[in-house]
């Protein structure tokens, strides 16, 4: 088990991987919080404290505005998945957690890129960005910015034709879900 | 600002609502030292009915309000100024989360606007404090403090207790407010365990009734449960030996034949070779700390494990029970007897005569190690043995000479082991030591606490010399507020364990660890507290000395009794070893040789 830090893991592995969901070695955990000053702290701290690692989060209110809602994908090797989510289970202020098993979720992740763009290269990146269903937010004569919201596996794909492309910055979000509809009811 | 539109709202400050809220929650006691931000709180405190004790050092308010919970099962309550104030209390809130003590910490705080600037005598508390509390509050709103002293009081004192902070800014402390308690708690994420599953209590005693090698492994759970009567039933019905570990001494009482004593690293041999040798290890209210477990991949290799603890997170983080029972454990071990008599119908027995005869056979080779393997020491008995005090034979001595009531308090280290070892507890809430964080310096505090908690009790504490110079300040308090505790030093001179271990670990290369018999002058610097002094060099003055210092009863004690450096606390199971490997005193090692 490594101690401490708050790691910003890859998610993949292996290039060119052609996974579509997280490795078994990921567990992807949606806590529902109250929306107090510090909560973030307490999660990333317990986090922290008991040596589990953060692979990515991402946080933001909910419907509701009492409550916030965490996404996590917590790295499973570094402790068993039942005692991450009893840790956190003890937070007074976390009110409930799932735990979405990528079966039974839908998962999106924002990407968003600046390359350097010329003419030359803009037909084959316009094919590109209307293939994976990116947009484009600004551009000039010499640069682009575009934007991708999919799934994690999608954007680790789009990641890696980008490779071909002059990349002057690159940056994900984090991967947000919410369980899939079969299973809202349950 | 709220509307109130319940009856009984009145027009006050922040710092009265506070001191009216404490009121409200039934605190009987603070311990406390005042400063620039809490100086508000302390001002409608004197028309309080609350009683403050001015401690010398804030460390001293929060081991004080340890002491004073662990001995009535109320929640202990301290109050701090920002800053120093606040820092110094961050080891009592460390060691009350460690052993699950009920503690409450008011401290005080620069003005929200000042907040973040660096202000004078400004921390980040409720940062420094998140991971040694339950939970902390930082009050920004005036009109929420009696909200948020009732969630405070709640989460310390209910499901694993442990303690909180609630951090109280000077403006929140001079602004108007409102009072109007809440009706009820509303913490949506917070939700304590009762009874347990009866599933699982079914599962529980399946193996309950196959059992051959059947261990209790007994946790201060049992005690914050007050779950003790409950524990004494399960045991009549089963007839099972039990261990109890250093937070669950009293628990059980020593002299009774189940009893096995303290497992662990410096536990009987019988405790720890019973656990070792278990098919059933049924562990209440305990943690499967690494003190009591040793090596975890070798211990208690053969056993199932039935778990049960109000925590889920204590289930599976060290040893993954067969059967586990997240529960509050006086309702589990209620839910078992209940099935247990129901199933037995009146009849002598539960087992069939099988697993009896196995269990027999078990308790008959437990029994035979109790006999062969006793807490031994050099000259033990021998009134003629001479040469420097044996320490054990102080403990042994002032046990005898106790009465039943009497409360037990210690530091850490070496006496500390003694005590627990040789100690004869009989009551539930008569022991206070520090066990998870092993705080140095503990005793005299706590055993402050313990006397305000239980004033018509006697109040001992062993110490050794390390840790008194520590935290020796609050027998000041003590005198000023009449509050006659009793402190034994068992003064080797020396950090007793950190000897012990670099003799045996370090090759007797002692590094640091000398501290002097004579410096300080133990008996000049009681006196000067206010306390009656003595000292004692010779064995056969144990036994008086300890009369005369049970004769005092309007003044603080203290004893300082010139201990054998040399001594070792036996047995011991070195740091990462097997609980297989472990080593009894040299007496009697010829006959682990024979087992």
């Amino acid at each position: 088990m490594t101690p401490a830090d708050i790691k910003e893991k890859p998610i993949r592995e292996e290039e060119g991987s052609q996974l579509v969901r997280p490795r078994p070695t990921h567990h992807l955990l949606s806590i529902r919080v109250e929306n107090k000053f510090g909560v973030l702290s307490r999660v990333a701290g317990l986090f922290s404290r008991r040596g589990f690692n953060i692979v990515s989060l991402a946080v933001a209110p909910t419907e509701d505005d009492r409550f916030s809602r965490i996404s996590i994908v917590v790295d499973a090797e570094s402790a068993p998945l039942e005692q991450v989510m009893s840790q956190l289970n003890k937070l007074i202020n976390v009110v409930e957690i799932k735990q979405l098993h990528p079966d039974d979720a839908v998962e999106v992740e924002l990407l968003l890129v600046t390359l350097e763009a010329d003419d030359k290269i803009t037909a084959d990146l316009q094919k590109l960005i209307k293939s994976h269903k990116a947009n484009i937010l600004e551009q000039n004569d010499r640069f682009i910015t575009i934007s991708c919201a999919e799934s994690p596996g999608k954007l680790d794909q789009l990641e890696n034709l980008l490779q071909d492309y002059p990349i002057v910055a690159l940056q994900r979000t984090g991967q947000i879900a919410l369980p899939k509809l079969d299973f809202l009811s349950k | 600002m709220k509307d109130y539109k319940k009856g009984g709202a009145m027009e006050l400050t922040g710092a009265q609502s506070l001191i009216k809220s404490l009121e409200q929650v039934g605190v009987e006691v603070l311990f406390g030292l005042p400063g620039g931000a809490i100086l508000p709180v302390y001002d409608p405190l004197i028309e309080s009915s609350m009683r403050h004790i001015l401690v010398r050092h804030e460390q001293g308010a929060g081991h004080a309000a340890e002491g004073y919970a662990r001995v009535t099962g109320k929640p202990g309550v301290a109050i701090v100024t920002s800053g120093p104030g606040a820092t110094n209390i961050v080891t009592p809130l460390a060691d009350a989360f460690m052993d699950s003590t009920p503690l409450v910490v008011i401290s005080g705080q620069v003005a929200t606007s000042a907040i973040g600037t660096d202000a004078f005598q400004e921390v980040d508390f409720t940062g420094i404090t998140q991971g040694i509390t339950k939970h902390n509050w930082l009050v920004t709103d005036p009109d929420e403090i009696p909200r948020i002293i009732k969630e405070a009081f709640h989460v310390a004192t209910t499901g694993r207790p442990g303690p909180v902070v609630v951090d109280f800014p000077k403006d929140v402390a001079n602004a108007k407010t409102q009072w109007a308690w809440p009706d009820k708690v509303d913490l949506p994420g917070y939700n304590p365990p009762g009874e347990p599953d009866p599933e699982a209590i079914r599962k529980a005693l399946e193996l309950i009734y196959a059992a051959e090698r059947p261990v209790l492994y007994v946790g201060g759970g049992v005690i914050n449960a007050n779950a003790t009567k409950d524990l004494a039933e399960l045991i009549e019905l089963t007839d099972f030996p039990l261990v109890t570990t250093l937070m669950a001494r009293g628990a059980f009482p020593d002299d009774d034949p189940h009893h096995l004593g303290m497992p662990g690293m410096h536990g009987s041999y019988a405790a720890v070779t019973a656990i070792q040798k278990s098919d059933l290890l049924i562990s209440l209210g305990a943690r499967f700390d690494d003190r009591v477990t040793g090596k975890v991949s070798a211990f208690a290799p053969q056993a199932k494990v039935i778990h049960v603890d109000i925590d889920p997170a204590e289930i599976g983080k060290v040893r993954r029970p067969d059967v586990p029972v997240i529960a509050d454990c006086a309702l589990a071990i209620k839910a078992m007897v209940k099935e247990i008599r129901k199933a037995s119908k009146g009849n002598k027995t539960i087992f069939d005569r099988d697993t009896e005869e196995k269990q027999t056979a078990w308790k008959a080779q437990l029994a035979e190690w109790k006999t062969l393997f006793p807490f031994a020491y050099d000259g033990k008995g021998e009134s003629n043995y001479g040469g420097p005090i044996k320490p054990q034979q102080v403990v042994e001595e002032l046990s005898a000479a106790a009465d039943k009531d009497t409360i037990l308090v210690t530091g850490v280290g070496q006496h500390q082991m003694w005590a627990s070892q040789m100690w004869s507890f009989a009551n539930p809430r008569t022991w206070v030591s520090s066990g998870g964080l092993g705080t140095m310096g503990f005793a005299v505090p706590a055993a402050m606490g313990a006397k305000v908690g239980q004033p018509t009790k006697t109040v001992w504490a062993i110490d050794g010399d390390g840790c008194f110079q520590m935290t020796a300040q609050e027998l000041i308090t003590c005198s000023q507020e009449q509050i006659p505790v009793k402190i034994a030093i068992l003064n080797n001179a020396y950090l007793g364990m950190v000897r012990q271990w670099q003799q045996m670990f370090y090759e007797e290369r002692y590094s640091e660890v000398y501290l002097s018999a004579d410096l300080p002058d133990y008996v000049k610097w009681a006196e000067s507290m206010g306390c009656v002094g003595f000292k004692v060099t010779d064995p056969s003055e144990v036994g008086p000395v300890i009369e005369k210092a049970n004769s005092i009863y309007d003044k603080p004690v203290v004893v300082d009794f010139r201990t054998d450096s040399t001594e070792k606390v036996f047995p011991m199971v070195p740091a990462g070893a097997s609980n297989d490997d472990i080593l009894v005193h040299p007496s009697l090692r010829e006959r682990l040789s024979r087992e």
